[in-house]
């Protein structure tokens, strides 16, 4: 089975752009020109110079020393939480400008939930002087004003979606409503692997730099170039796709994916796709997402607003259906008590996104000799209210 | 025949309104389009409220959210539709994004449509290739015509493509965005309208996004079958409530 996107824009059965007719000369646009603009050998230039130089990459891959005495296995963690910005969705920000600046685009849109692809798309737009909007949630501009203070500073407009929930989903739709607004002088940043095709695949290839990085990290350190299990939490996928990709095709590498089951998954509460997902369209992709009988989409729930999207990727969607990822759900507890865990054994502080994909090691048991890679997806600063309210720090 | 190309075969102007079922109250549905053929409108979009309306405006997304708030469903929708044709002999369409009518199940709405005597379905966000490859025989089935979006930015090559496989009308979007009243039509839209006209498309066409008043209507329409209001409708029946429709109506023309 193929798990990269096929040339219709499909994982499996799901991906596609269904989109409205206004957006369909922008998405063909982008569709036609992705692949030939950041394969172009200038481009990988100035996108690997940037990285190192501006991002800070490689990000190290981290043995976790006493995190593996405990549980008896052999954990590391790849450090995304150390690029600039303070997780991996720079990245894509950086492919993306680019890509944005090769297309002549002088106006760039984003959504953004918690604020940190906001902050990573208003820090590029800075490096490249090109104008940004930001759309984000009035309930999210509330619940996260360091990272709204933080796009302002950077030169960022940014705009509360008032429609539906108020949250990322809504967001979502303010940007793509600009889009039609503005067909001609406008890129819309998408922050994960959501979306009209060519989106996931153009964000999972930017992303792709975490795997690509950990088959030669680990080839120094353990003599073999992939892991026995590669680890993440997926909001809308991103993180996760950037650690799977090089290693999709591999059947030696276990794929282990988590949501988050906020109170619960039976809850009403909870953003657990996966488990509570159907197959219909958000966004412009045909996935997994949370919806009412009558194929409303619902709101999700969880503590840390990353994680807070009611679907999935395509290319996670089908490594649901395919069984080739084992999906799990962690509720917001676990998480957090995780964020305490890493903190006090390993000195990181990491994003509650993050701190769910650990709970696995509570969930699985895992050989001494096998060896799993966790993506640190993001530090903690961010939730550090969070965090303060929820330990009575 | 189907009702739409009989109405385009009555030569005059068209008049299109659109309106948010279950809005503003829930069982305003089927007196709004009783009020909307008294006062001589041409055809009806009856809109199929979504949480996530992407293509539309404020006053669009506002009327959808009110829609669902007052418990409207698409079962509900079909069941105030169950006997319509008894009273409405004018084209029906319904007009709503593709997620309700997956999870509803595309054969069993499609047959709910052809049961009632819906004439056609306008769906933002199937794209014209995939309801080719994967939808048509169905609709064709059912004898449902699906209408297609054009803009301002669709490629010559596309819209002579989408002309070929289009029945009943092309709905031209006035102008790039999302739906919304204007006041007024400046040149642009106007060489626009003047480009398609040129084209002389076999599908006719109906102007939509931005009608408003008989200015705009009249301005859509020079160079086309005909337009589309849906917007000012909806902040008119909000403010003046469903009585006072035919005097909208006659505002326009
Ligand atoms: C640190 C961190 N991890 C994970 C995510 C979830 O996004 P994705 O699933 O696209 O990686 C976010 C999103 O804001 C994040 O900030």
């Amino acid at each position: 089975m193929n798990y990269n996107v096929d040339e219709k824009g499909y994982y499996g059965v799901f991906g596609g752009a269904y989109i409205p007719e206004m957006l369909y000369p922008n998405v063909a646009e982008l569709k036609e020109q992705y692949l030939k603009i950041s394969e172009a050998p200038d481009f990988q230039k100035e996108f690997k110079d940037l990285l190192k130089a501006y991002v800070g990459r490689p990000t190290p891959l981290y043995f976790a020393q006493r995190l593996s005495e405990r549980y008896q296995t052999k954990i590391y963690l790849k450090r995304e939480d150390l690029c600039h910005t303070g997780a991996h969705k720079v990245n894509n920000t950086i492919g993306q400008i680019l890509l944005a600046k090769r297309l002549g685009k002088n106006r760039i849109i984003a959504e953004t939930g918690a604020g940190q692809h906001g902050v990573a798309t208003a820090t590029v737009c800075a490096l490249m002087g090109i104008e940004c909007i930001v759309y984000m949630g009035e309930l999210d501009i509330k619940r996260q004003a360091p990272n709204v203070a933080r796009m302002k500073m950077l030169g960022a407009e940014v705009r509360p979606a008032q429609s539906g929930s108020k949250t990322l989903k809504d967001a979502t739709n303010e940007a793509i409503r600009d889009w039609i607004n503005n067909p001609v002088d406008t890129h819309y940043i998408i922050g994960s692997v959501v979306g009209p095709h060519p989106y996931p695949d153009m964000v999972a290839r930017f992303q792709s730099v975490i795997s690509e990085e950990t088959k030669v990290q680990l080839m120094e350190v353990e003599g073999r170039d992939y892991p026995d299990h590669v680890i993440a939490c997926v909001g809308g996928g991103s993180n996760a796709a950037g650690l799977y990709y090089h290693y999709l095709n591999d059947s030696r590498v276990n794929i282990i994916a988590v949501e988050a089951a906020g109170k619960g998954i039976d809850s009403g509460a909870s953003a657990a796709t996966s488990a509570l997902g159907k197959e219909g369209i958000i966004h412009g992709s045909k996935t997994l997402l949370m919806q009412t009988p009558d194929g409303q989409i619902t709101e999700p729930y969880s503590i840390s607003a990353g994680l807070d999207y009611p679907g999935v990727g395509p290319m996670h969607a089908h490594l649901f259906r395919s069984k080739r990822a084992e999906f799990i759900s962690v509720p917001d507890q676990e998480a957090m008590d995780w964020g305490l865990t890493l903190s006090q054994m390993e000195g990181i502080i990491p994003a509650i996104e993050t701190a769910h994909a650990f709970a696995v090691l509570d969930l699985r048991s895992f050989g001494p000799e096998e060896v799993l890679v966790f993506n640190c997806s993001g530090r903690g600063d961010k939730d550090l209210n969070t965090y303060i309210d929820y330990f009575k720090l | 025949m189907n009702r739409i190309d009989q109405k385009f075969q009555e030569g005059k102007k068209l008049l299109s309104i659109y309106f948010s079922a279950g809005h503003p109250n829930l069982e305003d549905t089927v007196p709004v389009l009783k009020e909307l053929q008294k006062a001589g409108v041409d055809l009806i979009e009856i809109g199929l409220p979504f949480s996530d309306p992407l293509a539309d405006g404020p006053t669009i997304q506002q009327s959808s959210t009110q829609a669902l708030r007052n418990g409207m469903t698409t079962e509900k929708l079909f069941s105030q539709l169950e006997n319509i044709r008894e009273e409405i002999h004018i084209p029906l369409i319904l007009m709503g994004y593709f997620n309700p009518m997956m999870q509803y199940g595309i054969e069993r709405f499609c047959s709910r449509c052809a049961q009632i005597g819906i004439d056609g379905l306008i769906i933002p966000d199937l794209p014209v290739d995939v309801y080719q490859e994967e939808y048509k025989s169905l609709f064709d089935q059912y004898g449902l015509y699906n209408m297609f979006l054009i803009t301002p930015q669709t490629s010559e090559e596309r819209i002579r493509f989408i002309d070929r496989v289009s029945k009943g009308f092309i709905y031209m979007v006035s102008s790039a965005s999302v739906t919304g009243a204007k006041n007024t039509f400046g040149s642009e839209q106007t060489d626009y309208f003047k480009r398609i006209a040129a084209l002389q498309l076999k599908t006719p066409t109906l102007v939509g996004f931005g009608i408003s008043n008989a200015k705009t209507f009249t301005a859509a329409t020079e160079h086309s079958f005909g337009a589309i209001i849906g917007s000012a409708f909806i902040k008119f029946l909000e403010e003046k409530g469903v009585g006072e429709i035919d005097s909208f109506i006659k505002s326009i023309r």
